[in-house]
């Protein structure tokens, strides 16, 4: 964490921060941390238009007292796939990971096909594949319904 | 029982010549190779289909058909073919007389079928039923149709029609006739004949024209396919014409489905001029989009499309239950 601009937020001793965020992407990687909750004792920081050798313009997160989830962690390399992960402890940074997009999807969107039988309450959760990668297509595995506008249809 | 992930995904099938225990949720489970098997070992299974001839592969096997959904022709032919080969069957013919009517999901149906049977045969109004059954389940799961999805013992009888009538599916002119955007035989059947280098013609309503998503996949996919407005001109140069009914049944809006039910017919003064060979399919049942006068035509042959359901589903179960060639 040596860019001074992330000094315009203040280092957290402990948690995630979510760096090399797409310009402008910040509010939708929260609506993703928003689903799956974010813990009452966590602090939230947010930069938004920070300059980025590599992106030109980024955004940023920090998460306290939380490390993300696998699943949190693929839904975020949904919508940021440029997203680096780095896991905070004692304000040193013990680990440092870009975001993947795994191959399956599984209950971070719900398929936008309201006949589908992952939508008739049936005990399972949605489930696509990453039919395209540039850019995202993700392909309901049920149904075969593809999706690219994915952010609406969040789980 | 799948390792495949999903309809759409690519699938380990092709090369693969055993269907035994295996699902079949979409065509495109099949490989090219496994179709034209199928249609062969289909055409040896007429005679036992037609009582001629007796064989019993499936003695001593019970076949759940799982039908959540009203079906006439599918699930007697399915039963028929069980029959046929020996085995047993057992029946939810009416969702209302099952437990899902107290709210019990399809997995636990399915869950529960599974231990009963030895194959299950779904109809489903829900798209995506039978991927799900075939997840549940470690016993063969066959789709008979989810919602508006996949149907692909439907897409094996209409090929086995063309293929009798042709000799083979290769080089015809198909022409896709009425609801292409609901109809889920079209939907399976230009995808097949993609796979099989037909020239696939779309003629329909605007309303009701094949989901740009599918077509866009034929064209990627090298088929050839072309819209053609005029419906006298498709008919004029088709080899086939494959019929479907407007899917009243899919149609959120009555309105919407009144805009565009009957606005196509075939009668015999539409057919002048076709060429001798024109082969008319419909999947059934229809409603008034072919005039019974067709029917005492050599053109006609949906009657038979339909007694062909009996021999491929019979080839389709040997294939995965029994012990023929195909499996191994």
């Amino acid at each position: 964490m040596t860019d001074t601009h992330d000094l315009r937020i203040s280092a957290i001793r402990n948690g995630t921060v979510i760096d090399h965020i797409g310009g402008g992407l910040a509010l939708d990687v929260l609506r993703i941390l928003g689903v799956h909750g974010i813990e009452r004792e966590s602090t939230v920081s947010i930069a938004l238009h920070v300059r980025s050798g590599k992106l030109g313009w980024k955004d940023i997160v920090k998460v306290e007292n939380m490390e993300l989830s696998p699943r949190t962690v693929n839904a975020i390399a949904l919508i940021a796939p440029t997203a680096t992960i780095s896991i905070i402890r004692d304000f040193t940074v013990r680990e440092k990971r870009p975001v993947t997009l795994p191959e399956t999807i599984e209950g971070i969107v719900r398929c936008p096909n309201p006949n589908c039988i992952s939508n008739q309450g049936e005990p399972i959760e949605s489930e696509f594949a990453v039919t395209r990668r540039h850019p995202v297509v993700l392909t309901c595995v049920y149904c075969g319904r593809a999706v690219d506008d994915f952010l609406r249809h969040l789980a | 029982m799948r390792l495949g992930k999903g309809l759409w995904v690519p699938r380990p099938s092709e090369g693969r010549m055993s269907l035994k225990g295996r699902d079949l949720i979409a065509i495109r489970d099949l490989s090219s190779d496994e179709i034209l098997d199928l249609l062969a070992r289909a055409r040896e299974m007429i005679p036992c289909a037609e009582g001629t001839r007796v064989r019993e592969p499936l003695n001593g096997r019970i076949v759940a058909m799982g039908f959540f959904e009203p079906s006439t022709r599918t699930r007697l032919s399915f039963e028929s073919a069980v029959l046929r080969l020996g085995g047993r069957c057992i029946t939810i013919a009416d969702a209302m007389a099952s437990s899902m009517r107290k709210g019990e999901s399809l997995s636990d149906t399915v869950r529960m079928l599974t231990g009963y049977a030895d194959a299950i045969v779904l109809r489903h109004p829900n798209e995506g039923a039978a991927q799900l059954a075939a997840r549940v389940s470690d016993k063969p799961v066959i789709n008979a149709g989810d919602g508006a999805g996949q149907h692909p013992t439907q897409t094996l009888l209409d090929l086995a029609t063309i293929h009798e009538r042709f000799g083979t599916l290769t080089g015809l002119r198909v022409v896709l006739l009425g609801d292409l955007r609901y109809g889920r035989t079209v939907h399976s059947l230009a995808y097949a004949l993609a796979q099989f280098g037909a020239e696939i013609v779309l003629t329909s309503p605007p309303e009701l024209r094949l989901p740009e998503e599918l077509r866009s996949e034929l064209e990627r996919s090298g088929a050839k396919v072309q819209m053609e407005g005029d419906i006298r001109k498709a008919v004029r140069e088709a080899d086939v014409l494959y019929v479907t009914r407007i899917q009243k049944e899919r149609f959120g809006d009555e309105g919407e489905y009144r805009k565009v039910a009957g606005s196509y017919r075939v009668d015999l003064p539409l057919l002048e001029g076709a060429k001798e060979r024109l082969t008319i399919l419909h999947p059934l049942p229809r409603a008034g989009e072919i005039a019974p006068e067709i029917d005492r035509t050599p053109y006609a042959a949906y009657f038979r499309q339909a007694f062909l359901g009996v021999p491929v589903r019979m080839a389709l179960l040997d294939a995965i239950l029994g012990g023929g060639p195909a499996a191994a």
